[in-house]
């Protein structure tokens, strides 16, 4: 027997004409609006996937919970640094990776084409760029994406056999991911720029930076990545696109170690005034971090999460969960909408770049914008404005992450495994923090905004799951 | 008492965070002590003084969380440790004051899992989606909207049998829940009369009628129009009946309808027969009359006699129903012959055309099958013409009549105008989700009418009954003085007012 007049009272949810939520309301029911919208826009193959998909609704949730359980065990702690050719699976002398979905050397943006020609310059496999521009022409050049080698990068996300890389553990599953030495800002190949400058910053990360890091990194049993994480949520960070409390906690665990080696004092100085100088630092540790507790929630048969959002400059794309490792569901990159520096306007912006987006894949980035009130002024909104996306982030996510606390939402978790159905069911998009590209190889940063995921890859990436599902 | 403790590696949480939550445990009757704590030196130092930990806890780091407590026995380890994960998750979705708007039905419900109805409004071809999301998540469904076809119909209503739920409508404009009106609703008292029908405006004419007699109303059910037809085969009616039947609050229940399709009346009849104990009084629109040699059902031949019926039933004594007394007009011109009925409400309208079809001759509505008395042309009233202005007819591309009323303005003029129009019917239906002055809007348009017919040497007498109760905001007293201050007849009943109308034209003995 139906138990409605048991209940006694009248909990409404009120879709459509907003005037029946008020009088109910006013009558004593309990009314929630919805702010209802055609679902997909009316687009019928949409409507019909998502339909053929509710009866799989149980099998769903359990999936979604065993990808949610593995994503918060997951432990990604700081254990090495090494040259990517000794630790990167699949690497070899001739192979670069970038970010984002895979791409070919015709269709890259320009950072990104700027960026491969100073790995190239970096690797001494050219002598300058036009022979660098032959090298990638003949063939002999095979390019991938750094999320095919358990590696993330920001930006161009270039890496190439002879740079550093951060070697991130999960101490829970014992899996590793990877991640360059962020260069800081200004002329930086992760920009596309190659001058000598910028590969002379290379061969120093690799010549003095490297072996400074590992004697340190040798005392210690590794630096817990979550738990700077969990601290610098609470210290105004969401640890994309702000990265100054993290960097100031990871300085402070780095500098004891290095100091405790038995390096030259220059050569500290050297080492420790580079990670002080650049408030981006951790940023190459928290994408790693990031990528591990993804990682761990990846290929669970029937999940719907969200395992993977990356750009390349021209296409972002995206990977879920139950669909499998294998298979990117691309569509062209957003223009980010944000603040330039002075000089620089939207036309000299790339379309979105970089792995970053990692981070947002995790529930902090943008999806935790509330925490880190201060990258608001980038978007030109208020904190009331970083607090509401936060709170239309937790609609689209599947479940709250205690251990990433946010200050501002009275203390409540991150928002933790972003579902491509709720995503398509209420035409929410995750937002992403991100910095702005200039178009051109070698200019640099310009900018720094928020943007989102095409819902075309949400789209694509549901019509998949339901062939093999439905 | 016993110790419980659990220690969480490298687990950070801020220590205020913490703090708080340990003074907010330590109030739980079953908890004597509670610590959830960072393994500090100091905090560690505390926990063994406490008596929380031993100094196995020495072993652990400022990046531990240490979750210890003193607890009655009775109190399962699993089951504090899971209380504390759900606070530590901060999600105080209860505290949270400011009014939260949502993207989607399943958004809504998580937020809120006591969520049980939605009120559906959305353009049909959308709404049969909606529904079906609603229903999933063990939620019953208002579904205001139209457009949507039988078969989706079948298949929604089939789902919520199954599920134990209620699929009121399509097109169902009114129901009253748990003492809640939806839609289309009027503040009535509550009682023990229970309704469930197949009729917006019927159901609110025996509300508002209970109401004034003293009475009150328990739960009010709509099922939608088509609901006793034999393609939907009265699956929410049945349903409805059933749920009035074992409704604690109802004593009494009231069935407003079209008649069903045979098929269906039959089995409606055999479920009241077999299942139902409580008396049920049945309202059809049809002047067709009905018997049934069952102690239990009781037909009645009006919205007004369901009401007094059911009151009588509810309350021992039969309510006294004055119809006023009133003389037939002479000053009408020689063309003056016929009533004009231009109604909002379905319903009411079907009433009075089965009255007047009773009285007189060359009665015509576009509520009845009929041919005989169908209308050539709706928008050209002849002889005596009742018309719901809420037929599709009139309300494609613009809003239902009770809320937007220009369909009715012009057609009083056009009224007006015709000199073998006498009287004018006019119903106006007050309360929940209609005009906020409904009467207001219109007596422009009836003085106006008024002077149109004395200009040609005619006078029209208007009828007006105002659907509602005192409580209503639109304050059904406030609309009749406004009524009557400009020459109406105020009727206290729909059915009266077709009285009256009749006794105008010398139609009543």
């Amino acid at each position: 027997m139906n138990q409605l007049f048991s209940q006694d009272k009248l909990n409404i949810i009120n879709v459509g004409l907003k005037g029946f939520g008020p009088d109910a309301a006013s009558q004593g029911a309990i009314v929630k609006q919805v702010e209802w919208k055609p679902v997909a826009g009316g687009r019928k193959d949409i409507i019909e996937a998502l339909d053929k998909v509710e009866s799989l609704a149980d099998k769903i949730k359990e999936a979604n919970e065993t990808v949610i359980s593995r994503m918060k065990a997951a432990n990604p702690v700081l254990v090495g640094m090494d040259l990517a050719i000794n630790v990167v699976p699949e690497m070899t002398e001739h192979t670069i990776l970038h970010a984002g979905p895979p791409i070919a050397w015709e269709s890259m943006c320009g950072p990104m084409k700027g960026a491969v020609i100073g790995a190239i310059l970096f690797e001494g496999l050219a002598s300058d760029d036009k022979e660098a521009v032959q090298l990638i022409e003949s063939g002999s050049i095979k390019f991938d994406p750094c999320h095919e080698h358990k590696a993330v990068g920001p930006m161009a996300g270039v890496l190439s056999a002879h740079m550093p890389v951060h070697i991130v553990k999960n101490e829970t599953n014992g899996d590793y991911a990877y991640c360059s030495i962020n260069e800081g800002l200004g002329k930086v190949l992760r920009f596309g720029a190659y001058s000598k400058e910028v590969l002379e910053r290379l061969a120093f990360l690799r010549d003095e930076f490297m072996p400074v890091m590992q004697k340190a990194l040798a005392l210690t049993d590794g630096i817990d990545i979550k738990l700077i994480t969990a601290q610098a949520l609470q210290m105004g960070d969401e640890c994309h696109n702000r990265n100054k409390a993290a960097t100031s906690l990871f300085y402070k665990q780095i500098s004891q170690l290095i100091l405790e080696t038995d390096c030259e004092k220059a050569a500290i100085q050297k080492v420790l005034s580079f990670i002080a100088g650049n408030d981006h630092y951790f940023l190459n540790l928290s994408m790693p971090a990031c990528k591990l507790i993804t990682e761990a929630g990846q290929n669970v048969p029937y999940a719907t999460i969200v395992s993977t959002m990356a750009r390349n400059g021209v296409e972002f794309g995206i990977k879920v969960s139950g669909i499998g490792t294998g298979e990117w569901f691309d569509y062209a990159s957003n223009y980010i909408e944000g603040l330039y520096f002075p000089g620089y306007s939207k036309e000299d912006a790339n379309p979105d770049i970089g792995d970053s987006a990692i981070t947002e894949t995790t529930g902090i980035g943008g999806m935790s914008m509330a925490g880190a009130p201060a990258i608001v002024q980038f978007v030109g909104g208020d904190v009331e404005d970083a607090f509401n996306t936060t709170k239309r982030m937790y609609g689209i996510t599947t479940d709250i992450n205690a251990a990433y606390a946010i200050p501002n939402m009275n203390f409540k978790g991150a928002p933790m495994g972003i579902d491509m159905l709720k995503v398509i069911e209420s035409g929410v998009l995750p937002v992403i923090n991100t910095g702005i590209a200039h178009k051109e190889a070698g200019i640099g940063q310009i900018g720094a905004g928020i943007v989102n995921p095409p819902m075309e890859c949400f789209y694509q990436a549901l019509l998949s799951y339901v062939k093999k599902y439905a | 008492m016993k110790n419980i403790l659990v220690i969480r590696k490298n687990t950070y949480f801020d220590s205020v965070t913490l703090m708080s939550l340990s003074e907010e445990l330590k109030k739980l009757d079953e908890a004597e002590n509670v610590m959830v704590t960072m393994a500090t030196a100091m905090n560690k130092e505390l926990l063994q003084k406490e008596q929380l930990a031993d100094a196995s806890i020495e072993t652990y780091t400022e990046n531990d969380l240490v979750i210890a407590a003193k607890v009655q026995d009775e109190v399962e380890e699993e089951d504090f440790i899971h209380l504390v994960d759900e606070k530590l998750k901060g999600d105080k979705a209860s505290g949270e004051k400011e009014e939260e708007v949502y993207a989607t039905i399943k958004q809504a419900k998580a937020a809120d899992g006591d969520a049980n109805m939605v009120v559906i409004s959305v353009p049909g071809e959308h709404a049969a989606r909606e529904a079906k999301i609603a229903l999933e998540n063990g939620m019953n469904v208002m579904l205001f909207s139209d457009n949507v076809s039988l078969e989706e119909e079948r298949f929604l209503k089939e789902l919520a049998h199954e599920k134990e739920l209620l699929v009121m409508g399509p097109d169902c404009g009114t129901a009253m829940i748990n003492g809640i009106g939806l839609c289309f609703a009027n503040k009535v008292a509550s009682g023990d009369i229970g309704i469930v029908g197949a009729s917006g405006t019927g159901m609110q004419e025996i509300m508002v009628l209970v109401d004034r007699y003293g009475c009150g109303i328990s739960n009010a059910i709509g099922v939608g129009g088509r609901d006793l037809k034999e393609a939907i085969g009265g699956i929410m009616m049945l349903d409805g009946l059933h749920m009035l039947e074992a409704d604690e609050k109802t004593k009494v229940i009231v069935i407003v309808s079209k008649v069903p399709d045979k098929a269906v009346e039959k089995k409606l009849l055999e479920v009241i027969e077999r299942e139902i104990t409580k008396p049920v009084v049945i309202y059809y629109t049809t002047d067709e009359k009905k018997t049934m040699d069952s102690q239990k059902v009781v037909f009645a031949d009006s919205l007004l006699a369901a009401a007094q019926k059911a009151c009588e039933l509810s309350s021992g004594k039969m309510p006294e129903e004055k119809i006023q007394q009133v003389e037939k007009f002479e000053k009408f011109a020689d063309t003056q012959k016929y009533i004009r009925g231009l109604y909002c409400g379905g319903t009411v309208c079907a009433e009075a055309y089965y009255y007047l079809k009773q009285k007189a001759d060359r009665v015509y509505s576009n509520v009845t099958k009929d041919e005989e008395h169908m209308l050539a042309d709706v928008f050209k009233s002849e002889g005596h013409t009742l018309l719901d202005l809420g037929d599709d007819f009139f309300t494609t591309g613009r809003a239902h009549p009770m809320i937007d009323p220009t369909i009715r303005l012009s057609r009083i003029r056009e009224e007006c105008e015709d000199p073998e129009c006498a009287v004018i019917l006019l119903d106006f239906e007050i309360g929940y989700g209609s005009n906020e002055n409904p009467a207001g809007i219109t007596i422009e348009a009836i003085r106006e009418g008024m002077e149109l017919a004395k200009a040609q040497g005619r006078e029209v007498k208007f009828v007006t009954y105002v659907l509602g109760t005192d409580a209503d905001m639109q304050n059904k007293r406030q609309q009749e003085k406004q009524l009557s201050e400009c020459g109406c007849i105020i009727a206290e009943s729909n059915l009266e007012a077709v009285k009256i109308a009749c006794s105008l034209i010398g139609l009543e003995e």
